[in-house]
Formats: C-alpha cells, structure tokens, sequence
C-alpha cells in the first residue's frame, strides 16, 4: 500500500495542458484502482480561495499531477493553504508525456520537488 | 477581491472492495470534473485528502445502500446502482449547495521565493489588482479586475516573480526561471524604456498631442490613428493584447490612478509610516 496521496487537476479551464495527456493520466489512474483525488482546476480553486485547498494540502505525502512546481506551489500559497516541502511531489503534465506522468503517480516512493 | 462564493461539493465515490466496481470510471469522473465538482475515489489502497465540513455526496454501487451511524450533517449518500456517467453528474449537479458565481482563469500568482517586494507591479497596474498585506507585503487583492490574456505586470516584474499560470510560455506560466530568461524579461519589459519614458506618460502625452493637433486641425481621425499607433507598440513590445490598451481609461483617469499607486507602493515601501 502506498503512503502518499494522489492529487489530478483536470485543468478545466484552458487548454494549456495537452488534452492526451490529460486524458491518459486520468484513464491510467481509473484503471489503477488506486485512490485518489480530482479537482477540476487548482486555479479556480485558488481564484475562489476554496477550503478544498485546505483540505487537500494536509493530510501527509502528496503526489500531484498539474503543472509547473512553482505555478502550483503559488497557487497553494495565494489560497492560504501552503504545502509542504518535504512532502510534496509535483508532476508536469504540461511537459511529461502521460506515461512517466502515471509511472511516478504510481510509484511507492516520494521524490519531493517543490521549488 | 478574490471570490469567496460555495465551496465545491465534494463528490466521494466509494470504490472499496466491498462494492460493485464502478462500469465506467473514467467516464463518470470527466462528467464530474467536467462540471466543476471535486472528486475522491477511495478504493482504501492508499490515502485520500481527509474529511472536512465541506457539503459531500458519497456515491457508491452497493447491494443495499449502508446506514452510517455517525453520518456528518453534510453528508449526503446516494446509490447509484444503473445510472450511467452522465446520469452520475446530474445526480451531483441537483446536489450543488448553490450555483457558483463565474471567475475568470486569468489571474497573477506572486512567487514569494523570487519577489522582493519592489512594489513595481502595484504601481504599475492600472486596475487595482494589486495591494499590500498588514505586512506591507505585495499581494494579489482584486484579481477580478486583472484584464484577461494580459501579462504586462509579469513583464515589469524585474524578478520574473508574477506569474500567469494558465499564459502560454514560460517563464510566465510557472517555468523555471533562467539567468536568460532574466536577461530576455528585462529587454521586454522595460516598456518605458522602448517607448523613452513612463508608459502612462507617453500614452498621456501622445493624447495631449493628437489633442492639440485636433484643436488645430479638427482632424480626429488623425489623432485616433495616432493614439492607435502607440497602444500597437505598446502591444508589441509587452505581448499586452491591443484590446486591453485599447480599453485603457482615460488620460486623467490613467494620471489619477498611476498616482494613487504610485503613492500607495510608496506608503508600504516607507519603514515606520
């Protein structure tokens, strides 16, 4: 059983991260059957200041597939809701191809990468 | 002001072995973030993000739907034996709390590790975005105002410190910042420099003259080809979409505002005041 948490942003609202990536990422995840969370946009939660971010930011090692570390990481931070350092993983699905995206979301091990 | 409207309904869908495995989960899951709702899929394989007073609908393919004695208030359980993706968001959409005010995916996320607090993008926003803490500390205040596909604050930020995640290219959308890039960002900025001084003043000043230049000659259209010709340029240089120039207020207005930014990023720049 593994000890971190998977966090998968669909990002929604724009098309900056590519659809076959996004795709892929969600249908390798489903197909898992491992748990996980799923957000529509981490921007629009920011935007909003959303208590989900509190929520998602705690709760130990944490895995997520959105974007660029300190994109991310400054979305947390502007919501109030920073994450932590030593605990946070962050994969780019804006510029890893779907498959080494699912290889590190499904890995046993925590390779922390915050900026 | 950031939009501070109903939280999102968390959807938990209840995927333990103890259930009918749910026919299409990748399916009803993009129905569901499709519509703006937070998922949980918990299989009890591995952690999930923990309970909060959120509204939550727990969702699950079981043989009789459980009695959960200690249920949350916020709780709703719903079995969703037979229905069909779409018919799985419907049922998550009527259980909304109420319907969400829009927002616009467009909005500048401060880097703190790289921002010096030099106070230029609150003075140079025309719109009020930005504003300082009790701290005196930079802050994104009223990202609803912020103009939609405009960078330009990201580009005056002498750090590369403002970013625009949703922006097409880094290092505005969260890229690593590179000594070139650096290099690349002061060239691009420099805004005032390209155009031989502030830009709120040669936009004003380019307006006093096409103004001038109408009370001599009444030639309006003139003046309007040269207003344009300074907002391209400016559009050019700052990757600032000409609507967002072209929408700017007006020269009084632009004085008046520059002003009051300009005095508010000296007020929280000031020890002691």
């Amino acid at each position: 059983m593994n000890r971190h948490r998977i966090l998968y942003c669909h990002c929604q609202y724009a098309q900056v991260v590519p659809p076959e990536v996004k795709a892929g990422v969600l249908q390798a995840l489903c197909d898992s059957g491992a748990s996980f969370d799923a957000v529509a946009d981490l921007c629009e939660l920011a935007a909003r200041k959303d208590p989900s971010l509190a929520r998602l930011s705690s709760g130990g090692c944490v895995k997520i597939a959105a974007c660029y570390p300190r994109a991310v990481k400054g979305l947390f931070h502007q919501a109030g809701s920073d994450l932590s350092p030593d605990s946070t993983e962050i994969l780019n699905m804006r510029t890893e191809p779907a498959g080494a995206v699912v290889d590190r979301l499904l890995a046993p091990d925590l390779q922390p990468n915050l900026p | 002001m950031a939009l501070r409207d109903t939280p999102t309904l968390r959807i938990l869908i209840d995927a333990s072995p103890e259930t009918e495995p749910l026919p299409d989960r990748y399916r009803t899951l993009t129905a569901l973030l499709e519509q703006g709702h937070a998922v949980t899929l918990a299989s009890g394989t591995q952690p999930v993000s923990p309970a909060d007073t959120q509204p939550t609908l727990l969702l699950g393919l079981w043989k009789d739907t459980p009695e959960f004695e200690n249920r949350p208030a916020h709780w709703t359980v719903q079995n969703i034996h037979g229905r069909s993706p779409a018919q799985i968001a419907d049922l998550a959409e009527s259980h909304r709390p109420a319907p969400r005010n829009p927002w616009k995916p467009w909005f500048p996320v401060i880097d703190y590790d790289r921002c010096t607090n030099c106070m230029q993008c609150l003075s140079f926003c025309l719109f009020g975005v930005y504003g300082v803490d009790g701290e005196r500390r930079i802050q994104v205040q009223n990202q609803d105002n912020c103009k939609t596909n405009c960078p330009a604050c990201s580009r005056v930020c002498p750090e590369a410190a403002i970013m625009f995640p949703k922006y097409k290219a880094g290092p505005i959308n969260g890229d690593t910042v590179s000594a070139v890039d650096l290099q690349k960002e002061k060239m691009k900025v420099d805004i005032s420099a390209l155009l031989g001084g502030d830009v709120y003043d040669m936009l004003r000043l380019r307006s006093e003259k096409a103004k001038s230049r109408f009370s001599k000659e009444r030639d309006a259209d003139k003046a309007l080809t040269e207003r344009q010709k300074c907002l391209v340029k400016l559009a050019e240089a700052g990757d600032i979409p000409a609507e967002v120039l072209m929408s700017l207020p007006s020269p009084e207005e632009i004085a008046r505002r520059a002003e009051e930014a300009a005095a508010k990023a000296k007020a929280a720049l000031q020890p002691g005041v």
